[in-house]
């Protein structure tokens, strides 16, 4: 047992100071048993701060140390560093977090400096008992995993790829490329979006170092950093893509037609498909939904046709399995269903469109050659674009969506572009322009003739339904059946505003995924009270997550426009890169191991254990733990009816010594 | 002088012990009753630790860990789950209301969500009073003698 305890009680500045007593702190670390020394410190985490530990560590011959400062998530690896570098073992360091716990979520500097002695005296009563341990070293897999072929995670495999590792991209549907595929241009430069997107997924398709697995979802993940074991499904896509060359003759003669997925159902695809003309990979796929064959009907067309016979309605889903040393999630977000907001009209007047409708319609491979026209042909005369179609809405989701604002305005400039007569209206709450060259964008629009008009439209009536219900007051004069009436405040006049157009473009918020919660449960990532994928800090983790050796990028993590997007895939790769470029990793030696003379063999644990890592030796008659295989939990240490497994740097003694110096103040 | 609980809370690691950070980070002021433990995951948590902090004169323990279906350790939660019941009825047994004893789920997002537990939980034990064990064995040992 530790004899000479250090004590550090840090001031993080104001952090801890403002609200805590330091010095009332100190003299009570003083008093307690076996602390050697107590002193304060402005900054423990600093250079100096550091330096005065170790010095200390050499010159008093301490053999446990307590740091109070911040939460052990946030400096524990710094301090242990720190000892270590002191010739202590680093476990031999124990942090009380009152910052986190203490002085900033309690009001009142007596109880928080009562509750700061508390916790120390609890680090203190533990520290006493913490045993030296070793760090075990694990080999890191030399390959990665990018999850997402949107442009994120386009942007991650090719930085990874380009490095030498061996990557597997794995996208779910038959071709990369995301929602910005979809696009026609791109806000603020209009730079053509597919001109800009293509070579890079051509680039992919090409690479010697991708193994890209269109159409293919990750099944489960096990295994731990370094060493992750990835189970893939394929898709069956009853086109064998060994032999298919892609001459699309299938596609072609096909009979049979669904709405385009691509197109936002503005037009047709085939049973066999590609999704759009430039996807990677360029071999299609049979929809069994739409495919007579399914439904016990005779069509051959694509077997007759297809002249390499890669047609095989006999394949199944495949599973294939790999290893790898890191992981990028890069999964994306949807749109949010516009129907959600009835008064809206979306779904049930023809010419409300969402933003994605909108970008395949001015799409020049879109359903209408990017000829922007109503569906019944005419060319609008004037159209509305709403901003905050719920985002920024408590009623739907609060926070900003970032990215509808700027492809508002780009719609603004390409309808002013394409129908130089056409009124544009933007509907906003706040023009929120924060990028490079953006707000020169707004100014370029204002000057473009565009009508901008700040308040949240309200209400989209159809003319016919407008006509029947509108008083006097209200009356439109003009205003045709088959056109709209969007109702909004206008808060800078601060009058009703009711403005007829021929089209209405919302902007549907950027929300997480529907199943986000079940993926971030494979790859134990866990999301925010948004429902995005949470970061390891907000500021300085921003692709790391609490999982080791897994990150993230792109709109997974939370709205975000291309320039952001790609930061992040190649900040994210940059990550997985520098993990891998280390060989091999430290991880802690926190498992559990069976005391033999203890255990009774009666096997409770055997079946507790999460990993398998427990097995049973039944010439012994005993448990025993593979040190590899434990993650540390302490499930099986909480359940041993003989108290015989000790989970290391967590073992009852330890705890119970915790919360006899927690209860002690 | 009002009583003021003294509370042992035990959080796992990854989830709750996140959450009673981010709810530092976000400067959410609560009762200051609670005195953490750390454990790597609920499914260490222990009835002997539960025991343990009353022993030691804690008037309540809460224990929180990920929610269901959201364990770090895929199942260790589950563990806890269906434990604690049981040590509630020992608790009965030991003449300690079981309502000392809560559990409760708190992500790695819910800062709010902690506050809001650690107030109420304060709160309900401040209406049960001090647990003061030394006055509750007296009859127990008198039988026994």
């Amino acid at each position: 047992m530790a004899s000479k305890i250090g004590v550090y009680v840090c001031h993080c500045g104001m952090n801890i100071a403002g609200t805590v007593d330091v010095p009332a702190v100190i003299e009570a670390a003083k008093a307690m048993p076996r602390v050697a020394l107590s002193k304060e410190y402005k900054f423990a985490c600093s250079d100096p701060g550091q330096e005065m530990i170790k010095q200390d560590i050499k010159a008093h011959g301490l053999d446990a140390i307590v740091v109070a400062a911040c939460s052990p998530l946030m400096h524990e690896k710094t301090f242990r560093r720190a000892v270590e570098a002191a010739g202590l073992n680093p476990f031999l360091l124990s942090i009380a977090n009152i910052r986190e716990q203490g002085s900033w979520v309690t009001e009142d500097p007596a109880k928080a400096t009562e509750k700061a002695k508390a916790i120390v005296a609890g680090a203190v009563f533990r520290a006493a008992r913490q045993e030296p341990l070793e760090m075990r070293s694990v080999e890191i897999h030399r390959a990665a995993l990018v999850v997402g072929g949107g442009i994120a995670g386009i942007q991650a495999a090719l930085d990874l790829a380009d490095s030498g590792i061996p990557t597997t991209l794995v996208e779910r549907q038959p071709s990369i490329g995301g929602y910005m595929a979809m696009f026609d241009k791109t806000f603020p430069t209009l730079d053509c979006s597919a001109c800009i997107l293509t070579p890079k997924m051509t680039a992919v398709g090409q690479h010697e170092n991708i193994k890209l697995m269109a159409y293919s979802e990750v099944e489960s993940v096990s295994g731990f950093v370094g060493n992750f074991q990835v189970r893939i499904r394929r898709k069956a896509a009853y086109v064998d893509h060994t032999k298919c060359n892609g001459c699309g003759m299938c596609m072609e003669k096909c009979p049979y037609k669904a709405p385009s997925e691509f197109d936002q159902g503005l037009s047709q695809r085939r049973a066999i498909y590609v999704p759009f003309a430039q996807a990677v990979p360029n071999k299609p796929v049979i929809d069994p939904a739409t495919c007579v064959r399914f439904k016990g009907k005779k069509c051959k067309t694509c077997i007759k046709f297809c002249e390499p016979g890669a047609i095989d309605f006999e394949q199944k889903d495949s599973v294939e399995e790999v290893t790898v040393g890191s992981i990028v999630v890069a999964t994306g977000f949807q749109p949010m269903d516009a129907k959600k907001i009835p008064q809206l009209a979306y779904g049930r007047h023809p010419e409300v469109y969402t933003a994605l409708e909108f970008e395949r319609l001015n799409n020049a491979a879109g359903p209408t050659q990017g000829k922007i026209l109503t569906k019944d042909g005419r060319v609008p005369q004037s159209v509305a674009i709403l901003n905050c179609t719920g985002s920024r809405d408590t009623n739907y989701h609060e926070y900003c969506s970032r990215v509808c604002c700027m492809y508002a305005l780009k719609y603004a400039h390409l309808i002013k572009e394409k129908l130089h007569e056409a009124t544009v209206f933007d509907f906003y709450i706040d023009m929120r322009c924060f990028g490079k060259g953006y707000e020169e964008f707004y100014r370029r629009l204002q000057d473009e003739g565009v009508r901008f008009i700040r308040g949240k439209a309200a209400q989209v009536f159809g003319g016919k339904e407008y006509k029947a219900i509108a008083n006097a007051a209200g009356f439109i004069d003009g205003l045709e059946d088959h056109q709209l009436v969007v109702q909004a405040e206008d808060s800078l006049l601060g009058k009703l505003i009711r403005v007829p157009v021929d089209m209405v473009v919302l902007t549907p918020a950027v929300e997480a995924r529907a199943d986000a919660d079940e993926v971030g449960r494979k790859f134990l990532v866990s999301r925010g009270a948004d429902g995005f994928f949470l970061e390891q800090h907000p500021k300085l983790a921003p692709v790391s997550t609490t999982n080791d050796g897994v990150y993230i990028a792109g709109a997974c993590q939370g709205p975000k426009d291309i320039p952001d997007s790609v930061a992040q895939g190649s900040a994210a790769a940059g990550k997985a890169l520098g993990l891998i470029a280390r060989r091999e990793v430290e991880v802690e030696g926190t498992t559990a191991s069976v005391v033999d003379e203890l255990c009774s063999g009666c096997k409770c644990c055997l079946t507790l254990c999460a990993y398998n890592a427990i097995s049973f030796d039944a010439d012994r008659h005993r448990s025993s733990i593979n040190e590899v295989l434990c993650k540390g939990c302490g499930t099986c240490v909480a359940s041993c009816p003989s108290s015989a497994i000790k989970a290391k740097h967590f073992t009852d003694e330890q705890i119970f010594a915790e919360i006899e110096g927690l209860m002690s103040m | 002088m009002s009583f003021e609980p003294r509370i042992v809370g035990i959080l796992c690691n990854w989830c709750s012990y996140t959450g009673a950070d981010l709810a530092g980070t976000s400067r959410m002021k609560y009762a200051p009753n609670v005195r953490v433990v750390r454990v790597m995951c609920s499914g260490r948590m222990d009835p002997t630790l539960v025991l343990k902090a009353f022993q030691e004169g804690a008037d309540g323990v809460l224990l929180a860990g990920c929610h269901i279906g959201d364990c770090h350790y895929i199942s260790g939660n589950l563990k806890t789950l269906r434990r604690i019941p049981l040590l509630k009825r020992v608790l009965v047994e030991l003449g300690i209301e079981p309502e000392r004893l809560r559990l409760e789920w708190v992500s790695a997002s819910e800062g709010a969500r902690y506050q809001g537990v650690v107030n109420e939980f304060v709160e309900q034990i401040r209406s049960l009073g001090p647990l003061d064990l030394e006055a509750r064995r007296l009859p127990a040992t008198a039988s026994a003698s």
